[in-house]
């Protein structure tokens, strides 16, 4: 193992992409392959991509990704795709739309979202942190599509990018809490069609609405005819280097890895719960009880919660 | 450990017909696996270079061109160079029985003419995989 990430810190792709597989299938290799990283993080600045499906991410993805590598920045990519909640497989399709590159300074990996909600897979930054500690400058997420209330999407990235296209709704969708809140700048695709300028103007109309903070830019693009992805670029540059300058950065990737250590650490109490036989056996019992109107469904929740706070798991693990 | 099928599928070279490649990359999804598509006319070394960047257990080629004897081999090849001579290569589509054994003999591990069912594809696929994994390969 220790092996395997000499080899991905030197440059080697298939490291890199064993270790990945290794933290998306949480091998028990996993604790020590970080620890190995503790001192080389990694240094990029991590984009995250989202927006409703066939809203053109992935093409947009593809076209930064071209913008990128003509400015001589390396550049990792992570495209999440949901899994069938009915079989657990996953049909990946997002390097479909993006531009066949045969270029070392490009990696593209698809994921799975493997039944995690929010728009991410569960180790999906994870997977983030060995592209960074692989050496990129930039990497870019790009989220399952999402729609109202997918905002797994903040706890990942550095600068969170919105893609929209017209036809998707009116001012009271953009109105709504979801994505529109998550944003730190807007892309708005399939600027040749109908309804782009509107959905521009309506977006920038409901930003200006809001008084807690400034209006995030608003950009149109065509991914497809590649106009519009200089612009775009530039306006994720200014937000970078307006976050690197102001210090910013830190305190909002310290808070991130906090919301990140509580989440981590809650799923894991949650499938540890969830494989305990006396801990489900109780659960069907007290579900019983309720049926059986014995005691009310109140009741039974502060059983199980005192039962909680006396499982041994939660006190020594 | 978790560790789904993960499955390349790929049209090499000018071959144009991808509704076979959609069928087979659908039902293996339905069949629990991870499946990447990536779309037509890629070359060998692309292939290549998807299968080891995506990690995946197994790489199908879809060939109804005409082109198998020469795109297989050609992929095996550029396998070999990235490293990947251990993922399970399978080739679907319009390949005569004397050059489908051909291929067997040069590294395929399984040819699937018209009319195999996707059913036997993932089964053959599953056993594959899990006796490659159990021999240590990773």
């Amino acid at each position: 193992m220790e092996n395997l990430v000499e080899r991905m810190q030197a440059g080697d792709r298939r490291a890199l992409a064993r270790l990945m597989t290794l933290a998306e299938n949480e091998s028990p290799e996993v604790p020590r392959i970080f620890a190995a990283l503790r001192r080389a993080p990694g240094r990029a600045h991590r984009l995250g991509v989202t927006g409703p499906p066939g809203a053109g991410k992935s093409t947009l993805v593809g076209r930064l990704i071209e913008a990128l590598r003509a400015a001589g920045e390396t550049v990792g990519v992570l495209a999440v795709d949901p899994s069938s909640p009915l079989s657990g497989g996953a049909l990946l399709g997002d390097r479909l739309r993006m531009p066949v590159l045969d270029d070392p300074g490009v990696f593209v990996r698809s994921m799975a979202s493997r039944g995690t909600p929010g728009g991410l897979a569960r180790h999906s930054l994870d997977l983030a942190d060995l592209l960074d500690a692989f050496g990129r400058d930039w990497i870019l997420i790009e989220t399952v599509g999402t729609g109202q209330g997918e905002l797994e999407i903040l706890n990942e990235a550095d600068t969170t990018l919105v893609v929209l296209h017209p036809g998707t709704g009116d001012t009271v969708q953009a109105l709504k809490a979801g994505l529109f809140e998550v944003g730190d700048l807007f892309a708005v695709n399939k600027a040749d069609q109908i309804g782009a300028d509107s959905l521009k103007a309506e977006l920038e109309w409901a930003f200006r609405l809001r008084e807690d903070r400034a209006a995030p830019p608003v950009r149109m693009t065509s991914a497809r005819e590649n106009r519009g992805v200089g612009e775009l670029l530039v306006e994720v540059r200014r937000i970078r280097a307006a976050r690197e300058a102001d210090g910013q950065l830190g305190a909002q990737r310290q808070a991130r890895l906090a919301r990140r250590l509580r989440r981590e650490v809650e799923l894991e109490f949650a499938d540890r719960l969830a494989g305990d036989p006396d801990w489900t056996g109780l659960l069907e019992n007290l579900a019983r009880r309720v049926m059986d109107l014995e005691i009310d469904r109140y009741a039974a929740r502060a059983e199980l919660i005192r039962r909680l706070g006396k499982t041994k798991g939660a006190t020594e693990a | 450990m978790k560790a789904p099928i993960r499955v390349l599928i790929a049209k090499v070279g000018l071959d144009g017909h991808d509704r076979g490649a959609k069928v087979v990359a659908s039902a293996l999804r339905d069949a629990g696996m991870e499946v990447i598509y990536t779309g037509l006319h890629q070359s060998a070394e692309q292939v290549a270079a998807t299968a080891r960047d995506e990690d995946v257990d197994v790489v199908g080629v879809s060939s109804l061109s005409g082109a198998h004897m020469t795109v297989l081999p050609r992929v095996l090849a550029a396998l070999r160079a990235a490293g990947r001579e251990d993922v399970v290569l399978v080739a679907g589509g319009i390949i005569p029985t004397d050059e489908a054994q051909a291929l067997l003999e040069a590294g395929v591990a399984r040819v699937f003419r018209p009319g195999s069912s996707t059913r036997d594809i993932a089964a053959f696929l599953q056993e594959e995989v899990a006796r490659r994994r159990g021999a240590g390969a990773a």
